[in-house]
């Protein structure tokens, strides 16, 4: 399958950087910041942006993980099932503004799944959602707030984003299936 | 709310690549492969901290239907799976044999598919006739758990054990289990059999002959051991399982008084020194105490009886899961 | 109309006949059997058999009719076409009808639907006991009288010991044999299907063999005291066969009938069958399809080592006869728990393809296999004129192709019982044409029947 790679290791790190940058000044400070990462990929990027906050704000924001999978519309018609990992929110999130992280944004449908799973938590005084890669395709009336790379896809490509985390590398690459 | 720190957040790749296909049925656990139940223990995993949540609901089975359908009464297992069911957002009705068409002699087939023509998705049942959810799985769309049949099978019931004996031991692997007492009668000792040897423990059968069902040693089934002595059985023990003693057995005239069972199979605190000094006490339920367990046993440190029902939830949503889809 | 089968292989084990030839079937009876025969006859009906297998009828000892009572699993009109279909022009039927076979109306009943509505010959049976209650003998002389060949209590054995020998006892002043259905009820209690492995993989309560080996034991020695004819209905367990043999080594009157699936399957048809060839059962996980309920029956399929033992003990002739205890449930009977459905098994139309299996797989002789079926029952019977072909013998004949290969179709059964463990199984050996006094009670669609003018001759 051929494919093109997007982003390597140094673009992502810049743009994770970018990202810590503008979320830092988006909410004027740190203060009630709590990042939740959407498993499996948006869990290392979310504990990412987290460390360049503490490195130049010097301020350690709770990082969480979460797993969607209890929240598809989708399961009931999937071949096989998703394996389901426990979700972790590190602090109580009533009145905190939750920056939800993900890899890629797609039609939108994970996100809302995201949205309805932390709300059952507690209410949040924002969420806002950012992403490493914004492929377009919404199906739901939802925007990222943050975004690493604006990449427009085909419906029949894939995006495939590798972390050193959980891939052994960083990069971005567009897969053609043909 | 529990507050983790932020080291403990646990590596964020799935150790389980393979990703079970779906289900239709849970019938019992000789069907089901080690990763499959491995994926059980997971997805319980993450059913326990759902349950641990200040809103224990996810919406997970939004829509679907879950029928219990008891035809001997049961307080834990049926509570469990009605809990189980409302904590993934399915609506449940419960039947028992009394009070409904089933006691005016409606054929098995024909409550089943009325169940289904009413909209129900999953059919829990319990039934005195072994083989009695064969039955019905047969003959409807919808998906069936067996939640007990005769002396057959109780998969939900056996992988609960699993999962309680896991979540202690690390593994399952090489953990010497020992059953004592009315195997004849057991569907848990049987499904437990099958889990526990797939999952690869040692699984020693203590009890009097008349107890012990004929053919073990058949290729067809699982190895295990049988020991009829209770001291020699429980040496090394990691795991020690007494079944419930039902008092008709001696009216049966497989037991000659419950005085001699005592005698010979009760677990008392001498015996549970035998095993080895961290062994667990699972039973699962209902039991007699003072008959093949003494109280201080069953409630005793070693015990984990009562973990034993908590764990039930998780897992019977970790089968729901499972089962989502599998009739479509 | 006489009627001329040409052709055909003729067996008949009675006289030790094997060729190639014709036999004429005039007036109900045997006429001539020949290499060719000569037709005296102006007109006459033609069967060519085209080398297939041309035997005496066959004679089932043990089936149940059902009627009166029972009409919903059998009636004797549909009963005797699926005897038919299957081969047989003699049925010896069970008396655990309702009201039961213990009194003169009762057969007179079943005799006068036999003529009326049956296809082939009907003998009915008596109880042992009145009501089959195992209390009170019946008036067995009345019965003798009404025509009936043999007494028993069948689906229930005589427990008491005692009644048992005076029956037996009693039971000499007629020409009557008693057939006892072995089990100790005390032991098999609330069992539903051997006792053994699959039982306990199933759940399922066993019976164990010695129900069975018990009854047959005392039933010897009671036949050893009292010099009555005892045969011992569908014995299923290597110990029953050893237990005959010794009986009969010692010259004790006994007989005994195996079933053709107590010869051809095992206990292991209860787990139902996986894969398309139905024949590979997979232990290791059950099919939905296991509690095969139409695999109950009592006595159960036992142990492959007890097939091969009943087996054995039928070539070595310590079993005499093969007696398909035919017992047809209406559906609803099976359609349920594997604990609450009817034993029983529909037999008659699968009896002969089953048997062949024996025969294609060389565990059993052919002419051998048809003594059990023609010959050996008739002379328990004491009927010199069945299970013959000799010249003056009653015109019942059985054509079937031991090579034709069909699928088991349940619901094309003649018997209103479909309750056969073998639905989608394919069999080799089938039925051609059924021929019972002369008349034609069966014909495949692939014979042809001609009437024939004197002057075409063939």
């Amino acid at each position: 399958m051929p494919q093109k790679v997007i982003l390597a290791e140094e673009d992502i790190r810049r743009a994770l950087t970018r990202i810590a940058h503008e979320i830092v000044e988006r909410n004027h400070g740190c203060d009630g910041l709590v990042f939740i990462g959407m498993r499996t990929r948006g869990v290392p990027l979310a504990r990412r942006i987290a460390e360049a906050i503490r490195e130049f704000e010097g301020v350690e924001i709770p990082v969480g993980a979460l797993d969607i999978g209890l929240y598809r519309d989708d399961i009931s018609s999937m071949a096989w099932h998703p394996p389901i990992r426990p979700t972790i929110i590190p602090i109580d999130i009533r009145g905190k503004s939750v920056i939800l992280v993900d890899d890629v944004l797609f039609t939108g449908r994970s996100t809302r799944a995201a949205m309805d799973a932390i709300i059952d938590f507690g209410r949040p005084l924002s969420i806002q959602l950012a992403v490493l890669v914004d492929r377009g395709h919404r199906e739901l009336p939802i925007r990222a707030d943050y975004v690493g790379k604006n990449m427009p896809t085909a419906m029949d490509e894939d995006v495939a984003v590798r972390l050193k985390e959980t891939d052994g590398r960083d990069e971005v690459a567009i897969i053609r299936s043909d | 709310m529990r507050t983790t720190k932020q080291q403990e957040l646990p590596e964020a790749v799935p150790s389980l690549e393979a990703k079970p296909s779906r289900r239709r049925h849970i019938l019992d656990l000789d069907d089901f492969t080690r990763d499959e139940i491995e994926f059980v223990f997971e997805t319980a995993d993450a059913m326990k901290e759902v349950l641990e949540r200040e809103i224990k609901k996810v919406p997970t089975l939004r829509g679907k239907t879950l029928v219990t359908l008891f035809y001997e009464p049961s307080t834990r297992t049926r509570v469990s799976f009605e809990q189980a069911a409302k904590n993934l957002s399915a609506d449940v009705i419960n039947l028992s044999a009394s009070g409904s068409s089933v006691e005016k002699g409606e054929s098995l087939i024909d409550t089943a598919r009325t169940l289904q023509a009413l909209g129900a998705d999953i059919i829990v049942m319990r039934h005195y006739h072994a083989g009695a959810p064969y039955l019905i799985a047969q003959h409807v769309a919808v998906s069936v758990i067996n939640g007990g049949d005769g002396c057959h099978a109780h998969p939900t019931q056996g992988l609960l054990d699993l999962y309680t004996i896991r979540e202690h031991l690390g593994t399952i692997d090489g953990a010497k289990v020992v059953i004592i007492g009315d195997i004849l009668h057991s569907r848990v000792a049987r499904s437990n059999i099958w889990g526990l040897t797939r999952m690869g423990a040692e699984v020693i059968l203590c009890a009097p002959p008349t107890l012990v069902p004929v053919g073990l040693g058949a290729p067809a089934f699982p190895v295990v051991t049988v020991e009829p002595s209770l001291d020699r059985a429980l040496k090394g023990a990691d795991v020690i399982m007494p079944l419930r003693l039902q008092k008709e057995r001696q009216k049966g005239g497989l037991l000659p008084t419950l005085r001699e069972y005592i005698q010979f199979y009760q677990l008392d605190s001498r015996r549970l020194s035998l095993a080895k000094p961290d062994a667990l006490v699972l039973h699962p339920g209902p039991m007699n105490e003072g008959i093949e367990i003494t109280p201080e046993v069953a409630h005793g440190a070693q015990s984990v009886i009562e973990e034993q029902v908590t764990k039930g939830v998780a897992v019977r949503m970790a089968l729901l899961y499972l089962l989502v889809g599998g009739a479509e | 109309m006489p009627l001329l089968v040409v052709g055909g292989r003729i067996l008949d084990p009675s006289q030790g006949i094997d060729m190639m030839g014709d036999l004429l079937i005039a007036d109900g009876i045997i006429s001539q059997l020949g290499e060719k025969v000569a037709i005296p006859h102006e007109r006459h009906l033609v069967l060519r058999a085209g080398g297939m297998m041309v035997t005496p009828g066959f004679i089932d000892l043990h089936c149940h009719l059902r009627e009166p009572g029972f009409e919903e699993k059998e009636t004797i009109a549909t009963g005797t076409r699926a005897a038919a279909r299957g081969g047989f022009t003699t049925l010896c039927c069970m008396a655990n009808t309702n009201p039961p076979i213990d009194h003169r109306a009762a057969v007179e009943f079943v005799q006068q639907k036999a003529a009326a509505e049956g296809v082939v010959r009907v003998l009915p049976i008596g109880c042992i006991t009145k009501g089959r209650e195992g209390e009170e003998m019946v008036e067995m002389g009345e019965l003798a009288q009404a025509g009936v060949v043999a007494l028993s209590d069948d689906g229930s054995p005589v427990m008491d010991s005692r009644l048992m020998r005076y029956a037996l006892e009693y039971s000499r002043l007629f020409d009557l044999f008693l057939i006892e259905h072995c089990e100790d009820l005390s032991l098999s209690q609330g069992g539903v299907m051997n006792e053994g492995w699959v039982s306990t993989r199933l759940g399922l309560k066993g019976i164990p063999p010695a129900a069975e080996e018990i009854m047959v034991a005392r039933d010897i020695a009671l036949a050893e005291m009292t010099g009555a004819r005892l045969h011992i209905a569908h014995v299923s367990t290597a110990g029953s066969a050893d237990l005959i043999r010794r009986a009969k080594d010692k010259g004790i009157p006994v007989t005994a009938e195996v079933t053709p699936h107590h010869l051809t399957m095992t206990e292991e048809r209860v787990m139902g069958y996986g894969g398309e060839d139905k024949k590979a059962v997979k232990p290791s996980s059950l099919a939905l399809s296991c509690y095969d309920t139409n695999a109950k029956v009592n006595p159960p399929l036992r142990s492959e080592q007890d097939v091969q033992a009943l087996i054995d003990a039928l070539s070595e002739g310590v079993i005499d006869v093969i007696a398909t205890d035919h017992a047809p449930h209406e559906d609803v009977a099976k359609m349920c728990e594997y604990d609450l459905a009817a034993f029983g098994i529909s037999g008659l139309e699968t009896a002969l393809g089953s048997l062949m299996t024996l025969v294609h797989e060389g565990k059993i002789d052919l002419m051998a296999l048809i003594s059990k079926l023609t010959v050996e029952p008739a002379k328990i019977l004491h009927k010199n004129e069945l299970g013959t072909l000799k010249l003056g013998s009653s015109g019942d004949v059985t054509i079937f192709d031991p090579e034709a290969e069909w699928v088991v179709d349940p619901s094309a059964f003649a018997s209103k019982g479909r309750n056969t463990p073998l639905g989608g199984c394919l069999l080799k050996g089938k039925v051609m044409a059924t021929i019972c006094r002369g008349e034609v009670a069966y014909k495949d669609d692939a014979l042809k029947l001609e009437t024939i003018r004197r002057e075409a001759r063939i």
